[in-house]
């Protein structure tokens, strides 16, 4: 699948109807989606048979993106409820088939079964602001256990520092994929503006590999 | 809801952290939705699966020939890895409930999505 039909198929995905703000919960947009998993795909193989979580799975863009590249299984993880059924809709205009798991990535305990059982996590996390601040942090660190091989993030550009250190102390390898435009459209009503552009990276993470020791 | 991702599902309720899985399923709807055999990546589930509670769950809902043991990643037996496709992929519970058989917490799975959230005094 070249990028243009992955790109318009993006375009077909179904967004919030009434996003939630407490949630944070802006759609991965079209382009975004696109070049993020193509670039993972033909760069990095980590899609095509793969295994795939997606956290804060939404309206499932990255899920949907995924499977038409190829993926074997995936699952979307969500606390909320009106935005798996949005998901779950958006894979049956596809006829595309995963699973979804109501639950809150917050709750470290809940995910314990799912610790090192997927080859890639996908998410698109809230970006931890107003009054969610650490939330991107806690998605982050969730996706790296639930992944044996690599874990791709859209973050904040201006947070890249402050991410690096923290994948640091995990005993992770961070990279910078691409540097993408983000535009949020004005959904909620403490917009001021029309809409803004906001700089946002696609960020990988992978295992350091443990040093052999003299 | 598939076999694959309820071989991850355990309990987690408040204290219940012994013969926490796997939950037992009670499907009141099941659905067998085909999809694209891939030998290569059964293969490669072998060794992740906690097979035990693989197999007990495919009989419970009527899936029974797979072995007592997981079958080595070399297996070239096409025939077995597409019994445990359909085992793993295909057959879906869509509405009923998952039980933790130690502490007895029910986990719903309504519309083919099980609920794994707890109620704050339950955490």
């Amino acid at each position: 699948m070249k990028l243009r039909q992955l790109e318009s198929a993006m375009e077909d995905v179904e967004v919030f109807s009434d996003p939630k703000i407490a949630l944070e919960q802006y759609p991965t947009l079209p382009h975004i989606a696109a070049r993020s998993l193509y670039t993972i795909h033909t760069v990095y193989d980590d899609i095509e048979s793969k295994s795939i979580a997606d956290l804060g799975v939404g309206c499932g863009a990255l899920s949907i993106g995924a499977m038409l590249l190829g993926s074997s299984y995936n699952v979307g993880f969500d606390i909320d409820e009106d935005a798996l059924e949005i998901a779950q809709r958006n894979c049956d205009d596809f006829e595309l088939d995963m699973d979804f798991i109501h639950i809150d990535v917050q709750d470290s305990d809940a995910f314990a079964g799912f610790h090192k059982k997927f080859d890639t996590v996908l998410l698109n996390p809230p970006f931890g602001t107003k009054n969610n601040a650490g939330i991107d942090m806690v998605f982050l660190q969730r996706a790296i256990e639930l992944s044996r091989n690599a874990v791709y993030s859209l973050h904040k550009t201006s947070t890249r520092k402050h991410i690096e250190k923290k994948a640091k102390g995990w005993g992770m390898k961070m990279e910078v994929v691409a540097e993408l435009r983000f535009n949020i459209p004005n959904m909620y009503s403490f917009h001021k503006k029309q809409s803004a552009d906001v700089e946002v990276d696609l960020l990988r993470f992978t295992f350091a590999p443990v040093k052999a020791s003299a | 809801m598939k076999l694959i991702t309820h071989n991850m599902l355990q309990c987690h309720a408040k204290n219940c952290t012994k013969d926490n899985f796997p939950l037992k399923i009670e499907a009141s709807e099941v659905a067998e939705q085909e999809t694209e055999f891939n030998p290569e990546f059964i293969r490669r589930m072998l060794g992740r699966l906690e097979w035990k509670a693989f197999v007990s769950a495919a009989e419970s809902l009527g899936i029974m020939g797979l072995p007592t043991e997981a079958p080595a990643e070399s297996t070239e037996d096409e025939e077995l890895l597409q019994l445990i496709h359909t085992a793993l992929l295909e057959k879906q519970v869509i509405e009923g409930a998952l039980t933790c058989n130690n502490c007895g917490h029910v986990y719903r799975v309504k519309k083919s999505i099980p609920d794994m959230r707890l109620q704050e005094d339950e955490v």
